[in-house]
């Protein structure tokens, strides 16, 4: 048995913030990451001097090829004034976040720091589509799966017909993630496409109206999402809104020893957990249907935090594709293999359901700026356990959350568990 | 299977050689016995460093796809797209091994008729002339 592993000293989150996200053609990701900044100091209930921070880590993807930029995290803090301290960027692709994050809880655990921030950020709109399917790719095995022909919705796309071919799941499925997560973004002002699939199809009827065509004949949103015009097929079976956008942003946390938390708030939410875990390529994995980086890393960080899957209240899950929070589902355990689609149906899910995740709206409909993405989901974990989501607050009470933070399919997996600290 | 063992290191760019020669070669753990494909230099199962190369059966079962519509910026040049959307796929060697790869001879406007579990055997796609000349590892489906 490996040894199980464990923080030397506790770790709380007493500031998070993020930028919108969205399309910005006239912001960078230094701009972005100002935004979040900024929204991360209000955030601190007893006051927050910037300069009491010791070290920062970036969570950034691919500056490099988005915009020919690299080596972004001493700019980034610069862009908020607080050279000369110690600038890491931690790149695992769309677990470059939670892996940044990773480095924080690391860092301050150890004694080597009492206050950290952690930032991720990425720009992604200013490439046309197909080249940021190219950058994407970067995070796959280039000579061995890309040239196979290999995108990411395609990668996902070859985990959901393994899937539906175990468990009998069918395409349709998968939309009920599609439409939970836009209602839930639907009520997050951050959100890149915060509106419900319902709400887009009135628009794209009333916009048709008005140019004076013929209005589109859906009687309801699964017309729409059947129509190949409305929602066009991406990597079969996945089609458009089976897919997380395309997306600027970022967003930024303050941690500190747990010792200290109560200078900064009353209010702070202790990270109990860390774990990740790695993998090879898709294709040399046993099977399709589960991530195993995914499992392992929740059940070491279950070990870790003394907790099961079943005290957990919510979780945000990596659902770059909707068949991602359907594996995600099971793979952290809230669902036994092939249940996780059922309860997707069912509304078990679904923010007033059972086991609520992606609260957020999850990448799919608050937007996946890859790097951004994994702080991002601490963000919302931060916001429902303080009772601050608004109107998409959980009901009731939140003792334990979890993050679950996936790179590429999975070669990269990072899980973090939340304890609320009053 | 024919053993062959060769000088060639076990790189991405051996093995694309040995596609331009029509083999689709795995590497062999002399220590374990462990197969690899991709090929390693090192055996992931005892991390031995006595690999050689052998050569596949390239006979194989289809375990999960996809029909590309959005493709990567390589695949358009070739003309492949929305409107000539094509099959990318994960295989299981009968000898236990995957390997990503294109999947020929099915229908890429109707998805619903690919079925997981069919047998495939290997083909080569040969894109490009003389030294611009690039093998693509495929596998046909066996009717």
């Amino acid at each position: 048995m490996p040894k199980s592993h464990k923080l030397m000293r506790g770790v709380s989150i007493v500031g998070a913030g993020m930028s919108k996200f969205g399309a910005f053609p006239a912001k960078n990701s230094r701009d972005l990451f100002v935004e979040a900044f900024k929204d991360m100091s209000v955030s601190v209930d007893k006051g927050f001097d910037p300069t009491n921070i010791e070290s920062f880590y970036l969570g950034n993807f691919s500056s490099d090829l988005f915009e020919h930029q690299g080596h972004t995290a001493p700019l980034l803090l610069d862009a908020v004034g607080l050279t000369p301290i110690p600038a890491t960027r931690v790149e695992n692709a769309c677990a470059s976040g939670a892996t940044a994050l990773r480095q924080g809880v690391m860092a301050i655990a150890s004694g080597m720091y009492d206050v950290v921030m952690v930032g991720g950020a990425e720009k992604m709109t200013n490439l046309p589509t197909a080249d940021v399917t190219d950058t994407l790719a970067t995070a796959a095995d280039v000579p061995f799966e890309i040239a196979a022909g290999f995108t990411f919705p395609g990668f996902y796309a070859a985990m959901a017909t393994a899937y539906m071919s175990r468990f009998g799941m069918q395409p349709e499925h998968l939309m009920n993630v599609a439409i939970k997560n836009h209602e839930n973004g639907a009520l997050n002002p951050n959100a890149q496409f915060g509106t419900t699939i319902q709400k887009w199809m009135e628009g794209r009827v009333a916009s048709a109206l008005k140019k004076g065509k013929p209005a589109p004949d859906w009687t309801t949103i699964w017309d729409f999402l059947h129509d190949d015009s409305a929602n066009p097929m991406i990597a079969w079976p996945l089609r458009l809104f089976d897919c997380s956008p395309i997306t600027d942003g970022a967003s930024a946390l303050l941690l500190v020893a747990d010792e200290r938390a109560r200078e900064f708030t009353d209010t702070p939410v202790r990270i109990i957990a860390s774990a990740q875990a790695s993998d090879t390529a898709l294709h040399n994995r046993p099977d399709l249907t589960s991530l195993p980086a995914a499992k392992l890393a929740s059940s070491q960080a279950y070990a870790m935090a003394g907790v099961s899957a079943g005290d957990i209240r919510i979780a945000e899950v990596h659902d770059c594709f909707t068949i991602a929070e359907i594996l995600a589902s099971e793979d952290i355990g809230f669902f036994a293999p092939g249940e996780g689609y059922k309860a997707a149906e069912d509304g078990v899910t679904s923010r007033l359901g059972s086991k609520p995740i992606n609260t957020s709206g999850g990448l799919k409909s608050k937007g996946h700026p890859v790097g951004a993405s994994g702080v991002a989901q601490v963000f919302e974990i931060w916001k429902q356990m303080r009772s601050e989501a608004g109107e998409r607050q959980v009901p009731g009470d939140i003792p334990l959350a979890l993050t679950h933070n996936v790179g590429a399919t999975g070669s990269t997996c990072v899980v973090h568990i939340f304890e609320r600290n009053n | 299977m024919t053993e062959i063992t060769t000088l060639r290191p076990f790189t991405a760019a051996s093995f694309n050689q040995y596609l331009a020669e029509g083999k689709l070669m795995a590497s062999r753990c002399e220590d374990c016995g462990n197969l690899s494909l991709p090929p390693r230099a090192i055996c992931s199962k005892c991390h031995g460093v006595n690999l050689v190369w052998t050569e596949t059966s390239g006979k194989g079962t289809l375990v999960g796809f996809t029909v590309v519509s959005i493709a990567p910026t390589f695949m358009i040049q070739q003309g492949y797209g929305r409107d000539n959307p094509y099959v990318s796929g994960i295989v299981e060697l009968d000898e236990g091994e995957k390997i990503s790869a294109r999947i020929l001879g099915v229908d890429p406007t109707r998805p619903d008729t690919i079925q997981i579990g069919s047998r495939l055997d290997v083909g080569f796609i040969e894109v490009g002339e003389n030294e611009n000349k690039r093998v693509y590892l495929a596998f046909k489906l066996i009717e």
